[in-house]
C-alpha cells in the first residue's frame, strides 16, 4: 500500500441522508489505485478525562428557550446524558380564576395562554361553553370563526418557523415570516379592534361581523401569501446546513408518539395522522377539503415540513371558507346568552331588565360538563367545563397541547448534542404562557 | 417536497371507524352512550358505579381501586384500543356534599371513540388514586400538575413532585375550594418570598448528584448540606 501513490480527498458538508435519516457525512478517505479506504479515527488525546460529568443549566431567562423555560442538563462531554426542564416560572392561575368569572368574562383569559393562538383560543372557549349552554350559531358564524382558526393557525406557524430559523442560524426567513404576520394582524386588527388579545368571540356568536371590504383584503392574503411559504420552501428544504441540523434529531416513533401524548405538527411528523379536525370535527370541518400532513421519520425536519405543509392547508381552507361565507346573523338568537340590541336596551324595560341580568349576573348553564377540544397550532387543545348551575364554572380545564409535548422533551434530547437542544425545543413549538397558564 | 414526505392521507382511524361528522343538536341528557360502555359493565360488573350521557358524551364513575385496571383493559383490547391520554385533572365542587372527582379523557385513535372516566373520593378519604403512568406516559405531567394543584396522590407515579408551584410552596392546593384566591399568605410575605427567590440558582439534591457537582460546591455550602439543609427546588 505505502508504495502506491496516495491522494487525500476531503468532503465538506453534507451530502443527504443514510438509511437511520441521519445526515451522511463523508469522511476523510484515502484514494488508491485499488480503492477507497476509510481512515481509522484518531486515538482519543486524553482518555483520562472520560466520566466527567458536567451540569448546565439553560433559563429561565434565555433567547433560546422561548420563554420563561429551564432546563437542567447533565453532559457528557457534548453529548446530553439527561435533561430535566422545570416549568411553573409564569404560572398565574387562569383556572383558579376561571371559577370566579362568568363564561363571558372568561374569554379575555383564553387570549393570554396560548397568545399566538389568541383567536382560535377565543372560538374554542366559545364551542366549549356552547356545548354547555346548548346553543346553536349560525352559519354565518360557523364559517367566520373558521376563518378566524385558520388564521391563528397561520399566525402560529409563521412565528415558530422565522423563530426556529433563528435558533438554528438563519435570520432572513424571519424577516419574510413577520412580514406575512403582520398583514394577517392587520386583518385582525380591522375586524375586531385589536391585534394580540383579540376577545373576538362571545358566548353564542361574535364580537363583531367583519367589516365591508375585509374579504377582498383576505383574498388578497390568500394571494400573496403562498409566495412567502415557497421563498422560505426554497431557502431552507434542501439547505444544506438546515438538513444538517435538523434530520435525525430528536425523532419520536409513532407508538411513542402516541403514548406520550403528544398532538398537532408532533404527532403527524412522527407518522400518526390525528388531527382533531379529521377525528373529531367542529365547525363542520369535515366538509372542507384539506390533506393532513404525515412525516415518516418524526424529527426535527419532518415537523418542519408537516408545519409548512399545514400553512399550505390553511390557505386553501381559507379559500373554501371564504367562498362559502353565507349571508345573515352572525349571533345566536337565543336569549339565555345573547344580549338584546343596545337600542331596545335603551328603550324597551324588558330588554332593560334582560340586559342588566344579563351582564352582572351572567347566562346559566344547566347543571352538567363537557370537553371539548379543537386542533390548535399546537395540537389538541381542549377545554373541560363543568357547570354546577350557576353563572359562574366550577371548574375550567385547559388541556394545553405544548405542556404535554413538552413533557416528552427528556426522552427526545437524550443522547444528542448541546446544541441540538435547542433545535428539538424549537421544534416543539412551545408558548409558556400556555404551558404554566 | 422532499422525497421522504410521505404523501397526505386523512385522519388516523381505522377505515371501518364511525365516519366523523360535527355534532349537532346534541342532547343534554341520554342519547347513544358510548360502544365501550355495555362491554365495559359486561366485563368489569359492580366496579363500574354509574354512568351518564351528558351533552353526548359518556362518563364512567368507576370503583377506585379498579381503575388501573379498567384504563389497561381499555389501552391494551383489540377491540377498545384507548391510546390515547388526552387529559388528567380533579374537579372539587362548590357543594362540599359532593365528592372530589379524579377525571381522566381517554380517546380511542383507531376507533373515534372518546370517553371520560371518573373516580370519586369522599370527604375523609385519602385522596390517592393508582397512577396511569406505566400504561401511558404522557401521564407523566398531567399527574404531576393534578397533584400540585389538587393534592391528589397518583400511586405509582415515579416523579410525583409539584410542577407549576415551586418545590416548596406552602400555600397548600390552589385549586382547592378552600384556598382563597389571593393564596393564604398575605401578600407582602408573598412578595417578600419573590424577591427573595433566584431562580437560576436552584438546583435539587437529585440535579447535584447526577453531575458528581456536589464535590465542587464550596466547603460552607457542602457543610450545610450535609446537616440537612433543603436546597430549594
Amino acid at each position: 500500500m505505502a508504495k502506491n501513490r496516495r491522494t487525500v480527498e476531503v468532503a465538506l458538508g453534507t451530502s443527504g441522508v443514510d438509511e437511520l435519516g441521519r445526515p451522511k457525512r463523508t469522511p476523510l478517505t484515502v484514494s488508491e489505485s485499488g480503492g477507497v479506504t476509510t481512515l481509522e479515527p484518531p486515538p482519543a488525546l486524553e482518555p483520562e478525562l472520560e466520566g466527567e460529568h458536567l451540569l448546565i443549566n439553560i433559563g429561565p431567562q434565555h433567547p433560546a428557550t422561548h420563554g420563561v423555560l429551564r432546563l437542567v442538563l447533565e453532559l457528557d462531554g457534548e453529548t446530553v446524558v439527561r435533561c430535566i426542564p422545570h416549568v411553573g416560572y409564569l404560572h398565574c392561575g387562569f383556572e383558579k380564576i376561571g371559577e370566579y368569572r362568568t363564561y363571558n368574562q372568561i374569554i379575555p383569559w383564553t387570549d393570554r395562554e396560548d397568545y399566538l393562538n389568541s383567536i382560535g383560543n377565543n372560538v374554542a372557549f366559545a364551542l366549549g361553553a356552547e356545548r354547555l349552554f346548548g346553543v346553536e350559531v349560525p352559519p354565518r358564524c360557523t364559517v367566520l370563526r373558521v376563518i378566524a382558526m385558520e388564521l391563528s393557525r397561520i399566525i402560529s406557524h409563521l412565528v415558530w418557523l422565522g423563530t426556529t430559523c433563528i435558533d438554528i442560524g438563519a435570520y432572513t426567513p424571519f424577516l419574510w415570516t413577520f412580514q406575512q404576520r403582520e398583514t394577517v394582524y392587520n386583518l385582525l386588527e380591522s375586524w375586531v379592534g385589536a391585534r394580540l388579545t383579540t376577545t373576538a368571540t362571545r358566548v353564542g356568536g361574535m364580537a363583531a361581523d367583519i367589516p365591508d371590504g375585509w374579504t377582498d383584503q383576505l383574498q388578497q392574503f390568500i394571494r400573496n401569501f403562498p409566495k412567502t411559504i415557497d421563498e422560505v420552501d426554497k431557502l431552507l428544504t434542501t439547505n444544506g446546513i438546515w438538513v444538517g441540523r435538523t434530520v435525525g434529531i430528536g425523532a419520536m416513533s409513532a407508538e411513542e408518539a402516541v403514548n406520550y401524548g403528544l398532538s398537532g405538527p408532533m404527532v403527524r411528523a412522527s407518522g400518526v395522522a390525528y388531527d382533531v379536525r379529521r377525528d373529531f370535527p367542529y365547525l363542520d370541518y369535515e366538509t372542507y377539503d384539506f390533506e393532513v400532513p404525515v412525516g415518516t421519520r418524526g424529527d426535527v425536519y419532518d415537523r418542519y415540513l408537516v408545519r409548512m405543509e399545514e400553512l399550505r392547508q390553511s390557505t386553501r381552507i381559507l379559500q373554501q371558507a371564504l367562498d362559502r361565507l353565507p349571508d345573515g346573523p352572525v349571533n345566536s338568537s337565543d336569549h339565555r346568552v345573547i344580549l338584546p340590541p343596545k337600542s331596545k336596551a335603551m328603550s324597551d324595560m324588558e330588554s332593560m331588565i334582560h340586559h342588566f341580568k344579563q351582564v352582572m349576573e351572567g347566562p346559566r348553564p344547566p347543571v352538567g360538563e363537557c370537553y371539548v377540544a379543537v386542533e390548535s397550532p399546537k395540537g389538541e387543545k381542549g377545554y373541560y367545563m363543568v357547570s354546577d348551575g350557576t353563572a359562574k364554572p366550577v371548574r375550567w380545564r385547559i388541556r394545553p397541547p405544548s405542556f404535554v409535548n413538552l413533557s416528552a422533551i427528556p426522552k427526545m434530547v437524550e443522547g444528542h448534542l448541546l446544541s441540538d437542544v435547542i433545535a428539538i425545543n424549537a421544534s416543539i413549538d412551545i408558548v409558556m404562557g400556555e404551558i404554566d397558564r | 417536497m422532499s422525497k421522504s414526505f410521505s404523501p397526505t392521507v386523512a385522519g388516523s382511524a381505522l377505515p371501518d371507524a364511525p365516519a366523523p361528522a360535527t355534532p349537532r343538536q346534541i342532547r343534554y341528557n341520554g342519547g347513544d352512550p358510548n360502544p365501550s360502555l355495555a362491554e365495559l359493565r359486561s366485563r368489569f360488573g359492580e366496579a363500574i358505579l354509574r354512568s351518564e350521557v351528558v351533552w353526548g358524551e359518556t362518563t364512567v364513575y368507576v370503583e377506585r381501586s379498579r381503575l388501573h385496571d379498567i384504563v389497561q383493559w381499555l389501552h391494551d383490547d383489540p377491540g377498545q384500543r384507548y391510546d390515547y391520554l388526552s387529559d388528567v385533572t380533579g374537579v372539587e365542587y362548590r357543594d362540599r356534599q359532593i365528592p372530589l372527582q379524579v377525571v381522566w379523557h381517554l380517546r380511542s385513535l383507531p376507533y373515534r371513540r372518546f370517553i371520560r372516566l371518573k373516580v370519586e373520593i369522599a370527604r375523609g378519604e385519602p385522596l390517592e388514586v393508582s397512577s396511569v403512568f406505566d400504561i401511558y406516559r404522557g401521564a407523566d405531567w398531567l399527574e404531576r400538575e393534578c397533584y400540585d394543584m389538587f393534592g391528589i396522590v397518583f400511586a405509582g407515579h415515579p416523579d410525583l413532585r409539584r410542577i407549576l408551584m415551586w418545590e416548596r410552596y406552602a400555600e397548600g392546593y390552589p385549586l382547592r375550594k378552600d384556598f382563597p384566591l389571593r393564596g393564604r399568605f398575605s401578600r407582602s410575605e408573598q412578595l417578600r418570598q419573590a424577591l427573595a427567590a433566584n431562580p437560576e440558582a436552584r438546583y435539587s439534591m437529585e440535579e447535584l448528584t447526577i453531575a458528581q457537582a456536589f464535590e465542587d460546591l464550596p466547603e460552607a455550602m457542602r457543610r450545610r448540606l450535609t446537616a440537612g439543609e433543603e436546597t430549594g427546588e
